[in-house]
Formats: C-alpha cells, sequence, structure tokens
C-alpha cells in the first residue's frame, strides 16, 4: 500500500493546538499534534477519554478550527480557510461518521444520502444515492426513516450519505460505539473493505483495541500530545 | 440548490412537523385576520351611517338655536320660519318641534322619534309615503289628531306596513288616527330614519311637546333650490336670522348646518371609532407577532443539531439561512393567506348578524389594512425565522452538533 516512495500525503499536520475557555479556566485539549497519514491508508485514533482524540478528529474533520498549527489537507491548506470554503471542503473532501450517526430523523434514508450532494449541487442525485444505499447493503430500506432503522442500519445510511461525494478522506468518530458487538463488525469489516477496494483513506477515533488492531497503524493520544506514532 | 428546490425542501420540512408548523401559522392568521376584520368593520360603519345621513334629503341646512359662546340665545320661531321662506335662494322651509314617546296600539308599544311636522317637511326630508298621505295644510290648522308612521313604528305595534291607515293609535296617550305610512329609507342603527312619527306641528304644539311658546320651534331644516345654490342659501338664511334676531355685528345666537358640515362631523367621530377599533386590533397584531417571535425562537433553537449536521455534511452559511428564510416565508404566506380569507369570513358572518339585526353594516375589506396586517407579520415571522437561523448558522459545525 505504501510502496510509493514519497506520494504527497493527505493529512499533514503541525503543530496543532486547541484550548477552550471554560468560564475563567483555560483547557488545553490538544497541546501540539503533528502527524502525516498518506492516502490509502487506514488509521486508527486511540486514547483515554479527555485525551483530545475526538478534538483532533474535529479538527482533521474541519468540524472545528485549531486555535494554532498548520493544517494541509489533500494538498490544500486548511487552517486560513473562511467558513464557507470549509464547508465546501466537508461537502467534497470529507467524509463523516459519527457515533450517534446524526441523521436527520425526520427524512428519508435516500432524502439523507441525498443531503450532501444537494449542497454540492450534484446531478443524478436520487439514482446515486440508490446505488451507495445498495452498496451498503440497504436496498431494502431505501424509504424508511432512521427510526424505522436499526443502529447498524443507520450507520450504514450514515457511512453511505459519507461516501457519496467521493471523499478524499472517511472519518469514523467511535463508529461502533453505539451498536452491538454484531453490527459493530459488520461496519468495521464495510470500513475495512472500502478502504481495500476503493483505496479511500480511513480514519477511526476509538477507544477499543479490538477495532484499532485491525488498521495499519495505531495514534495514541493522551492529554493532548501524540504519545507514539507506529 | 435551485429556488424551486428550496422552496420544495421547505415544505418537506414543515410537513415533516405538522403540529409546529401549525401553531406558527395560527399566530400570524390571527393577527393577520384580526386587524383587517376590525378595520373592514369600522370602514363599514362608516360607510353605512354616511349613507343614511344622505339619506336624510338633499341640498338640506339645518338650522339651530344657539351658537358658540352666545349665552341665553333667542328661540327660534314660526316667524323665523316665514321670513326664511321669503329667500330667494330657499325652496321650502320645514320647522320642527321633535321629542321621543311613546306609541301603543291594543297593547303594543313603542319608543319611536315625535316630529311635529309641517307640509314642507316631506320635500326637504324627501319622504314618500306607501299608501295614505302626507300631513296637509289642512291637518295644520285644525290641529288635527292624525299621524304618518314609518315602517319601523308600523312592524312595531302592528306587524305589518300595509292596510294601517284609519288605525288609531295613542300617542303619549292622545288618540291619533293613522292617515299614511312613510316609504323605508332603509334604516340605519343610530336614529333609524324609518322610527319616527309624523304629526301636524300644531297638534304637537297643544298636545303632545309642550314649548314655552307656541310660536317657539326646536329647528328648522331649509331646502335649497338647487344643489349649487346651498351656501348662497346659508348666507341668506344667515342674514334674515342675524336682523331678526338683532345680532348684527356680533355673535349669532343660532347654528346653520350643511348636510356637508353633518358629514364632516360625523366622519370624523367614526374616524376616532376605527381608529379605536385599529389600535384593538394594533395589539391583536402585536400579541400574533410575539406569538409568532416565539415559536421561530424555539423552533430554530430546537433545530440547531440539524443545522450542525447539515453544516458538517457541507452546508454553507448561506444554505442554512436561504433553508431558514424559505421555511418562515413559506409560514407567513401561508399564515397571510389564510388570515385573509379568516377576515373574509368575519366580516361576512358579522354583516349577516348586523342584517339580522337591522342594522346595515357591511364590512368593507380595505386594500390598505390587507397589506398592513400581512406585511407586518411576515416582517416579524421572516425576521425571528432568519435571526436566530444567522446565529446558528455562524457557529463552528461541532459546537452546533454539540447542542441537545
Amino acid at each position: 500500500m505504501m510502496e510509493n516512495s514519497n506520494p504527497p500525503p493527505v493529512i499533514l499536520a503541525e503543530g496543532l493546538t486547541k484550548t477552550y475557555q471554560m468560564g475563567h479556566v483555560i483547557v488545553s485539549a490538544l497541546c501540539g499534534v503533528s502527524l502525516q497519514i498518506q492516502p490509502g491508508e487506514m488509521v486508527s485514533i486511540m486514547g483515554p477519554s479527555g485525551s483530545g482524540k475526538s478534538t483532533l478528529m474535529n479538527i482533521l474533520g474541519c468540524l472545528d478550527r485549531p486555535t494554532e498549527g498548520k493544517y494541509v489537507l489533500d494538498g490544500k491548506l486548511v487552517s486560513n480557510l473562511s467558513d464557507d470554503q470549509l464547508a465546501a471542503i466537508r461537502n467534497l473532501k470529507v467524509g463523516f461518521i459519527f457515533q450517534s450517526f446524526n441523521l436527520l430523523t425526520r427524512a428519508s434514508a435516500l432524502a439523507n444520502v441525498e443531503l450532501p450532494m444537494r449542497y454540492a449541487g450534484a446531478k443524478n442525485r436520487r439514482a446515486r444515492a440508490r446505488q451507495a444505499l445498495e452498496s451498503v447493503g440497504l436496498a431494502d430500506r431505501m424509504n424508511h426513516r432512521p427510526s424505522e432503522l436499526s443502529g447498524g442500519q443507520q450507520q450504514r445510511v450514515a457511512i453511505a450519505r459519507a461516501l457519496i461525494n467521493n471523499p478524499a478522506i472517511l472519518m469514523a468518530d467511535e463508529p461502533t460505539g453505539n451498536l452491538d458487538s454484531k453490527s459493530g463488525k459488520e461496519i468495521m469489516s464495510l470500513l475495512l473493505s472500502l478502504n481495500q477496494e476503493r483505496k479511500t483513506t480511513v480514519i477511526i477515533v476509538t477507544h477499543d483495541p479490538n477495532i484499532a488492531a485491525q488498521t495499519q497503524r495505531v495514534i495514541r493520544l493522551r492529554d493532548g500530545l501524540l504519545e507514539e506514532a507506529q | 440548490m435551485n429556488f424551486i428546490q428550496q422552496i420544495l425542501e421547505a415544505l418537506e420540512s414543515l410537513a415533516s412537523n405538522k403540529l409546529r408548523a401549525s401553531l406558527t401559522v395560527l399566530g400570524i392568521v390571527i393577527g393577520v385576520a384580526a386587524v383587517i376584520a376590525m378595520l373592514a368593520i369600522g370602514r363599514g360603519a362608516q360607510n353605512s351611517i354616511t349613507s343614511s345621513v344622505e339619506s336624510i334629503g338633499t341640498n338640506v341646512l339645518y338650522v339651530f338655536s344657539g351658537g358658540r359662546d352666545v349665552r341665553n340665545p333667542k328661540p327660534l320661531t314660526l316667524a323665523d320660519a316665514r321670513a326664511l321662506a321669503s329667500a330667494s335662494a330657499i325652496l321650502n322651509v320645514a320647522p320642527v318641534i321633535q321629542g321621543n314617546g311613546e306609541v301603543v296600539y291594543s297593547g303594543e308599544s313603542t319608543n319611536t322619534s315625535i316630529i311635529g311636522v309641517t307640509p314642507a317637511y316631506a320635500p326637504v326630508s324627501n319622504l314618500a309615503v306607501t299608501e295614505g298621505r302626507l300631513i296637509s295644510e289642512a291637518d295644520l290648522t285644525g290641529r288635527a289628531a292624525v299621524v304618518v308612521i314609518g315602517t319601523d313604528v308600523a312592524t312595531s305595534l302592528f306587524g305589518r306596513t300595509q292596510n294601517l291607515v284609519g288605525q288609531k293609535i295613542r300617542i303619549m296617550g292622545q288618540p291619533f288616527q293613522i292617515i299614511g305610512v312613510l316609504e323605508s329609507k332603509g334604516g340605519s342603527g343610530m336614529g333609524s330614519q324609518d322610527n319616527r312619527a309624523l304629526v301636524p306641528l300644531t297638534t304637537a304644539q297643544t298636545r303632545l311637546l309642550r314649548r314655552p311658546s307656541r310660536q317657539q320651534v326646536d329647528n328648522i331644516s331649509l331646502q335649497a333650490i338647487n344643489a349649487s345654490s346651498v351656501d348662497k342659501a346659508q348666507q341668506q338664511a344667515a342674514e334674515i336670522l342675524a336682523a331678526r334676531h338683532r345680532t348684527t355685528g356680533g355673535e349669532n345666537d343660532f347654528t346653520i348646518m350643511n348636510q356637508q358640515a353633518i358629514l364632516s362631523s360625523l366622519q370624523s367621530i367614526l374616524g376616532v371609532f376605527t381608529l379605536f377599533l385599529g389600535g384593538i386590533a394594533s395589539i391583536s397584531l402585536l400579541v400574533g407577532g410575539i406569538g409568532i417571535m416565539n415559536i421561530m425562537y424555539v423552533t430554530v433553537s430546537e433545530r440547531t443539531r440539524e443545522i450542525g449536521l447539515r453544516k458538517a455534511v457541507g452546508a454553507r452559511k448561506r444554505d442554512i439561512m436561504v433553508q431558514f428564510l424559505v421555511e418562515s416565508s413559506v409560514l407567513s404566506l401561508i399564515g397571510g393567506l389564510v388570515g385573509i380569507a379568516l377576515a373574509w369570513l368575519i366580516s361576512v358572518i358579522i354583516g349577516q348578524i348586523a342584517a339580522a339585526n337591522d342594522v346595515a353594516i357591511t364590512p368593507t375589506i380595505q386594500m390598505d389594512s390587507v397589506l398592513l396586517a400581512t406585511v407586518f407579520s411576515t416582517a416579524v415571522g421572516l425576521f425571528f425565522g432568519f435571526y436566530p437561523a444567522r446565529r446558528a448558522a455562524n457557529l463552528q459545525p461541532v459546537e452546533a452538533l454539540r447542542s441537545e
């Protein structure tokens, strides 16, 4: 997978910090994290709760801005972009999978998958959404609402939504955290096959060593700092 | 996303929470309907009173005793009336004494306006009979106990308006014979033109409405020879009366009003009335507006998570704001239209109720009140749909997603 001697990294972060103001106290969630992720890699980010792994994920996924530091995503310096430019990056370059799925509760699976395409102004949305749902094994659940789907099915909808604009990276924040072990395994194997077959870069935040073990590389965080990079 | 899609999506999103949407719409509906209906009723009352004043007669002047800042005004007299009749611009002079009294027929009784008149009263007031005849000169000289009744009186006493000539009724205890029934003027609520009984002036003076002197009258109605000589008639009448009352050079101890002046003073009273209704309506609009504010504000706050999610998958600030703007516009538009329809319905119902009570008020919906109410409630809806949405759209997606 990494035979090429010098491919440009899809993620290049240098000295990322994030501080929050909680009342009078300033809390540092990240204290200078630098990392590189190559295209097609499958990486997990691990750490105990409070270690800053979700904060890191949110910054890498452009859901949040770093307080300081440089972040280059797919060759583009994103730490200085405007809100609308970041929205376009989230729309086209990043697919996000959340622990709590974050689907529109009152919309069908199809409409949920179509959502990123709407903001991208894409054509053939319905057909592409159908295709995406078929590829995650939900051909018979397209018109169901999230409340009519199991947790595993909801997460598949979320994955179909994350992939619909062919992003450079797929970010998953505890994707199996709200699922039973069987659904969790299915979701993991789906992510693995996406990585292997479509060469999608996948970053998974988890505290489950079993899941981390399935990835090629584990990045460990402790107290806002990188512990080791294998 | 193009515009039609935006609207479709807004409709979808509204349809997905019907209760919330209909509560919002309800606020707008109430506000809009209240204002339009109230102003329509006010305008209807104004129209009805104006037209009933106009039906009193044409080219008419009224002379009353008394004036501004005059103490002990001399009363108007029959001699004044005779003197006025000599003026060149005056066609008819109708001295009148007037009071209220009870009219009785075999157990049925009604209160009516009793008017002592001369034969000139009919042309001045534009009166005609549907049966029988009007007060004649002979009735006047003979102090005849005869009466011409209006249709309201006829209906109250007899339950009909026909075949009444020759019937005996009692007016303030005195027996009178009906000699005619007046043609209906299409009464309005305030001082209906059909609720009156005309008796000879002389009879009224001696038997019904005693005045300090037999010569004294309450007021004198004048009819100018044509519409263009009303002003001239007014001037001549003023000169004649000033000379007779020896007030030349000083303040007149009488007042001459023409129909236009009466109309305009009535209209200014009604303007206040309409303003009052409008004030009440504005309060309803304000309350409705606050309702819209609340529900819009709560709705958007509730949907912060949805906004975060939309931003996470690539919605720009503009996309979010357009979505909420379209949603609130659709709500405001529906609310406005339903409100206008409801106002129309209320107006029709009020009109029916008024008609059933013999009050001829036809509520008239006016374009300006429709615009005012609709624009106001739409503006409130838009602003309070838009403002919190903008705030939420400015959050980083992760912050918006964190909200629960």
